[in-house]
Order: C-alpha cells, then structure tokens, then sequence
C-alpha cells in the first residue's frame, strides 16, 4: 500500500465513522442527564428510512435530514415522556421501540428500496484541504464529516465548560442534588433526551444519503447497538467516543485488508475482529484492572491517566428524580 | 433574619409528622432543635427550607409570609439547609460542585470562581482545593463545602441536620466554631437538629422539643439534662438488670488467627469469648475490628492461626457453613446487606425458613410473620416491603429473623440512627439472647453504649487488638484515650 492509498483508507475511516460519532455525541449527552434511550437501533433504521425518502420525494437533501432528526427526536420523546411522566422503565420503552423501529422501516419503507436519490456532495474545504497528510484526510470530505467533527468539540465544551453542562450532567449524577440547586430536572431531560434523538435521527440519515447511499431493509441493522457500546467504551465523553468510533472503523477496514490477505479465512472471523477489541479495551478500562496498573504508575502519570481511563456511568443512570 | 413558622401541619397517610408547629428564631442566635427519631423534626426543617409543601401553616420572614417550591426557592429567600449526609456531587470537582446553581453567565470563569471559593473558605478557617473531586473528600470536608455554598447562595438562616454525625473531633470544633462566628459576627440564624444533648447544650443557647409531631417544649440553655429528657420521651424506658455472666463455657477462640483484605493485616490475635458474653470491639473507623468481625462470620478467610465455635474448627469456613453452625451476622448496611429491598416481610421470612421443597408454604409463612411482628413490635405489616420500614423497624425486623437458637451473634454497629427507645428494645433482645448462652460480638462507634453493654472490650488501633479491658473498670473517656492509640 502506497501512501496515497493508505490516506485514501484514512479518509474512508473518517467518512464511515461520522454517523456513528453524530448517534454517540447524541446518546452521550442523553445519557449524561440520566436517561437511557435504548432504541437507538431501531430509531436509527426508521431515521434512515424516513430521511431518505423525504429526500427522494421533495429532492431536497436538508429536508431528508430534518425529517430524520425529527423521527429521532420523537422516538426520543417517548422514552422521556414514558420514563419521567410515567415512570417506566427506561430499558423497557427502549426495547420495545427497538422492535418497533426497525419493523416500520422494513413495512413503510418497501416502495423505495433501492431508488437512486440526492446525495450528500463533497465539499473540499479550500486552503485546509492542501495540508499535507491531514488536509486529504480532514478536509477533503463533505459537509457530513465537517459536522461530526464540529459536533465532537461542541458536545464536549458543552458538557465540561459550560453552565447549562455542569447543569446537565448534574442531572444525571445526582438529580436530588441538582434539583436543591435549582436544576429543573426534569425539563432537562426532556431536552436533552429529545436533542440527543434528533442527533441520532441525523445519524441515522447520514447512511442513506452519505455513507451507504439509498434504502433496503435492514440498511443500519446493528449500528444502533454499536453506538450504545460506543458511549460505554467512551466513558460517557465525546472526544473519547469519537475516538472508539474511529478505533471500530479502523478495525473494521483492517479487517477487509486481513480477509484480502487470508481468503481462507472465514469472513466471519474478521467481522468479529472489532468486537473482540472492544471487549478488550473495556476489560481494561474497568477501574479493577486500570487501579492494580496504575499503582506502580509515576505520581506525575498517574492522576491524568486515572481521569482517561478510569470512568464510571452517570451515577443516576436510568433512575428518576425522587424529590419527595 | 427573623423566622416566624406559623401552624405548620404535614400528614403522611395516617401520620401527622408535624401537627399544628409554631416556632419563632431571632436572628444572631444558635438554637437546639430535638426530639426522638421520627418526632417531625426533618419533615419541619425540610418544610422550611423548601424540600418539602405543607399541608398547612404560614413560613414568616422578616415579615414576610414566603412559599417555597423547592430548595433553590428557599435559599434565594435566605433560608439554607445542610443535609446529614451533603446534597453535592461526589464525582465533581469542588470548583464544579461550588459552581452548580448559581446563576451567573452561559461559560464558566473558572479561575475567579476557583479565587471566590478559597477567599470564603479563608473566612471562615477552611481550607479549600477547588481542583480536588468530592468523592475524595471526607465528609467533614464536603459539609464545610455545603455550608460555603449555601452562604455564598445568600443564607441568612441555616439548618444543621445532625452535623457531627461522622465528622472528626477536629472538624467538629472547627464547625462549631464557624457557627458561633456566623451567629454573633453576622448575625445570621442557626438551627441545630441533633439528638445529642451535649452539642445542643455546649451550642445552643434555646432548644425547642418535638414529640410525634407537636411542639411539647422549650427551655433556655444551659439546663438540666434530664429536663430535656423528659421533654424529649413521655417516660424513660427502665433499664434492666443485667444477668451476671455465670456460664464459663467457651463459644468462640481465636489462636494466632491472622486475617487480611487488600487494605489492612490483622496482627495475628488470640481471642476468647465465653457462652453468654458480650464483648465489645472498639476502635476508630477501619482499626481492624470491621474485619475481625468478618472472619468470625465467615466472609473473610483466615490466613492462619485456628478458629474455634465451641470445640468445632472453624479454619476453612465461609459464610453458609458460619450460619449453620450457629453464627449469625448482623451488618451495618441494614437495607443494603441484611434485607432485600423490594421483597415484603413475608417473603423474607419465606427465604429464612429455607424449607425444603419447590413450592413456598405462603399462607405458613404469612402466619409466622404476622406473629413475629407482633411479637417484635415491628410497625409494618406482612405485605410491607423492607424499604418502607423505618431503620429502627428495618433492625426490629432483622431481629425476628434470627434463627431461635444460636451460639454466637455478630453485630455491627447494632443501634446506629436508632432512637433510645429503640436502642434499649434491641439491647433487652440481646440480653435475652445471652441467658440461653449466645455470645455476642459487637462493633460500635458509641462508646458509651461500647462500656455499658459490654462484659469486655476489645480495643483495637491500626489492625491490632491491642488490649481487652474490663467493661466495668473503665469508662469512655478511657476508651477515647486507647482507641486514639495511647497507652
């Protein structure tokens, strides 16, 4: 492999994994304020139904992705309406639209199974894009992957710096606390719960107008649950997500490089390949194992190389906000 | 500030938690708020700073009549309530937690913030590390946060609930004297929910004294304490006799018995307890006797050295073949690790019985529970699940569970969060125990009740037991002194 073709695999990678980076920064900050929207598979699939055929009937590429981001946001909503208005559980309501997701898109969208439709277009940014190595690489996609990458920092200045952050993630660690403070807990995870939906819906859309371009049943199957892997493996932090993400598309290209190397090999083994890295890599950031290697860690190293890698769940994950 | 509470009522179901209350406190004064568990003292404080509605009633201040809808409310009005256990967010940093509900700007300015916060500490003699995480701070530490933030927020009136409880002696001078200065320098209002007589006298200079939800009285202080005794309970519970320890029998021996977790090695120890003892194990907070207490249970090996239950080793127990045996366990953690939260009271006396057999004698069971309710006085009925049992009917009820006859009774820290009443039922139990030969074994951070329950004590400091007194040769004071270490 030459270069110029392993910055071309590069750039694959990065193109492959910004659906997956907006659906975990949209899952994150659900998650941060306490809720667990679980159907994102489901969601995912009727997202990329939706947007394209939206954008296939009005041509119009934006309108595609509103209408996705809005069937993510109301499936978002009745995982929050269901949870805090009737207090069900969260994984139930989750499992069930998970189902219910991926069978209407199978059912609805039958007529428009392998139609041409509007595409994302690339989007060379001018100057950027002449960096060497990076500028191919980053700057020399479309409009999708500029988003996901802004969407990265913005979750996590968001989260970390600012005010309406520490209230969200308040939320989500102790919603007691947060609710003495004067945190409207509730509202907030209608809000977030809802936007991080609707980033889902955008990712969802991203397939079938980006990435894998068009409609068939079963187009995202099993993305959605790798999206919620992804937020776990990231420690329930943007950055670190995208990173996971970026790390699953690479063991993915890796993979069809190793299948091409050893044709006789079963394809099945490769596809595991990812899998068996995330595994992996969350047996070693469980704090057990991290703790017992970070002992004889340098002083200097240890508090920094504690905070990446020794992460725990919002502690009020999943749980209501009892307030009296 | 001036606070007027005007009438104030609360029911729960059948309860009133607060019936009828007026109370007045005039600012730049401490004042003593007791009573028993469950007298409405919480539920009155919670009404006050906002956590919970009232029924009824009017909150004065200043003047001024003020509903509140929730905490924040309140403490925009200038009333700050400190929780026994502190409302923050132990995976925060300080800085965040401080930062955390006030409204001031979209982006955070951490660096003054950060600035802000030391200065306040400053004032009143904390020392602050804004950059440290909360769940790395002892609890003293966190209240002192607690309390800058709630003064920081504008409280001109603050609530303590049950502050000392799990603080150090030295942090528990460092907070009374912040609480003086707040009274006198700033002339701010202070009330003080304690159930210890000596804080409330050595603070408060005016208590006030609920009983089942209604004020029953006030003095000015310092007074008696038997006054406020007898405030506090219509009649003391009598205090029995105890049996003189007669049987010379021996119910558990440890010979250079040698137990370790990953935090703390035992020294190897030789102990022996005699059927129908009570021996008690004092020590600060992780000296050892947590462990000690483990290994006799069974939940922690011993790595060597010989355990005897009579004239039964014990080397290789565990925790199944402990209870057979006739040992039984009594943790801290009441919900956490002797109930089942969730599971009614009849279905935990199912599980008990083990019966053998598929299928649950239900009606059986049901019978047997509704009986040892009665019989232990539970407040709670058959169906009840755990969790709506208060902790003293929680350990009421763990005691109606115990096997009829056993040899050996481990207890850990038995009567916390009790009231004396309670407190008392649960030391009668175990006096009966002892008649029929049980020893007990037991872990307390009272002292006073370590010296009056005990025939012996243990004391143990930094994983050694480094000496068996006397119970009735020494008192807590000296305790104090050999539990800190000294000799």
């Amino acid at each position: 492999m030459d270069n110029g073709q392993l910055i071309a695999v590069l750039a694959s990678i990065l193109l492959q994994a910004s659906p997956l980076i907006i659906a975990v920064c949209g899952e994150t900050l659900t998650e941060r304020a306490g809720i667990v929207n679980l159907s994102l598979d489901g969601t995912m699939l009727l997202s990329a139904m939706t947007g394209f055929v939206a954008a296939h009937l009005t041509d119009n590429l934006m309108l595609g992705f509103a209408a996705g981001a809005a069937v993510g946001a109301f499936f978002a909503l009745i995982v929050a309406f269901s949870s805090i208005q009737l207090k069900q559980s969260q994984v139930a309501t989750g499992f069930v639209l998970t189902l219910l997701g991926d069978s209407l898109s199978a059912f609805l969208g039958q007529e428009y199974t392998r139609l041409p439709g509007p595409s994302v277009p690339h989007f060379a940014i001018p100057i950027l894009k002449d960096i060497p190595i990076l500028g191919p690489i980053i700057f020399n996609q479309d409009g999708l992957v500029y988003f996901a990458i802004l969407l990265i920092f913005a979750t996590s200045w968001w989260l970390f710096r600012s005010r309406p952050g520490l209230e969200l993630r308040s939320a989500g660690e102790r919603p007691e606390a947060a609710f003495a403070r004067g945190v409207n807990v509730r509202r907030l995870r209608y809000l977030y719960t809802v936007i991080g939906g609707a980033l889902v819906g955008i990712a969802g859309a991203a397939y079938s107008l980006d990435v894998k371009i068009g409609w068939s049943e079963g187009h995202t199957r099993g993305l959605g649950w790798i999206a919620l892997a992804i937020v776990i493996f990231g420690g329930w932090s943007p950055v670190r997500g995208a990173i996971g993400a970026l790390l699953f598309g690479a063991t993915k290209a890796a993979a069809t490089v190793l299948q091409r190397a050893f044709p006789e090999v079963s394809v099945v083994a490769f596809n595991a390949l990812p899998w068996l890295l995330m595994i992996g890599v969350l047996l070693l950031v469980s704090n057990k194992i991290v703790g017992r290697l970070l002992v004889n860690a340098p002083p200097a190293l240890k508090r920094p190389l504690q905070r990446m890698l020794q992460v725990a769940p919002p502690a009020a994950l999943g749980t209501e906000l009892k307030n009296e | 500030m001036r606070v007027e509470l005007q009438n104030i009522r609360k029911h729960f179901g059948e309860v009133r938690a607060n019936d009828d209350i007026s109370l007045i406190f005039e600012p730049g004064k401490i004042y003593g708020l007791l009573g028993e568990n469950g007298a409405g003292k919480s539920t009155l404080m919670k009404i006050l700073s906002g956590f919970q509605k009232p029924d009824g009633g009017k909150i004065i201040l200043d003047g001024k009549a003020r509903r509140f809808d929730s905490p924040a409310d309140a403490l925009a009005a200038g009333v700050g309530m400190l929780y026994q256990e502190p409302l923050d967010m132990p995976p925060f940093l300080v800085l965040e937690n401080y930062l955390l509900g006030q409204r001031r700007g979209f982006a955070v300015n951490a660096r003054q913030a950060a600035k802000d916060l030391r200065e306040l500490g400053k004032k009143y003699g904390f020392d602050i590390q804004p950059e440290e995480h909360i769940r790395d701070l002892s609890l003293g530490e966190r209240q002192q946060l607690e309390l800058l933030r709630l003064l920081a927020g504008g409280a001109q009136l603050l609530i303590l609930d049950e502050p000392t409880t799990g603080i150090s002696t030295e942090q528990k001078v460092l907070l009374f004297d912040s609480m003086r200065k707040l009274a006198k320098d700033e002339g701010k209002t202070l009330i003080l929910v304690s159930h210890k007589l000596d804080e409330v006298q050595d603070l408060c200079s005016q208590v006030f004294v609920l009983r089942k939800g209604k004020l029953v009285g006030e003095a000015k202080l310092p007074c008696p304490n038997e006054l406020l005794v007898n405030l506090m309970f219509e009649k003391l519970p009598p205090r029995r006799e105890r049996a003189s320890r007669e049987q010379k029998q021996v119910a558990l021996e440890l010979k250079d018995a040698v137990v370790a977790t990953p935090r703390l090695e035992l020294q190897p120890l030789n102990l022996t307890v005699y059927a129908g003892e009570v021996f008690g194990l004092a020590g600060l907070e992780g000296s050892g006797q947590e462990i000690l207490l483990k290994a006799c249970a069974g939940l922690l090996p011993i790595r060597s050295g010989s355990m005897q239950l009579g004239h039964q080793p014990l080397d290789q127990l565990d925790y199944h073949a402990a209870r057979a045996g006739g040992i039984s366990y009594m943790a801290a953690g009441r919900v956490e690790e002797g109930l089942v939260a969730g599971l009614t009271l009849t279905e935990h006396m199912a599980l008990v019985d083990q019966e053998a057999g598929f299928f649950v004698d239900w009606a059986g069971s049901r019978a047997r529970t509704k009986e040892r309710v009665q019989h232990f006085q539970v407040v709670g009925t058959s169906e009840s699940t755990v969790e709506q049992l208060s902790g003293g009917n929680q350990q009421r009820f763990l005691f109606a569970m115990l096997p009829s006859s056993l040899k050996l009774i481990l207890l850990e820290h038995p009567t916390r969060g009790l009231d004396i009443r309670s407190t008392d039922w649960i030391w009668q139990q175990l006096d009966e125990r002892r008649k029929d030969g049980t020893a007990i074994l037991f872990i307390s951070a009272d002292l006073d009740e370590v010296v009056e329950r005990s025939d012996r004590i243990a004391v143990f400091s930094g994983g050694r037991m480094s000496r068996v007194v006397d119970a009735a040769k020494t008192n807590a004071e000296e305790l104090g002194h050999l539990i800190g270490g000294e000799q």
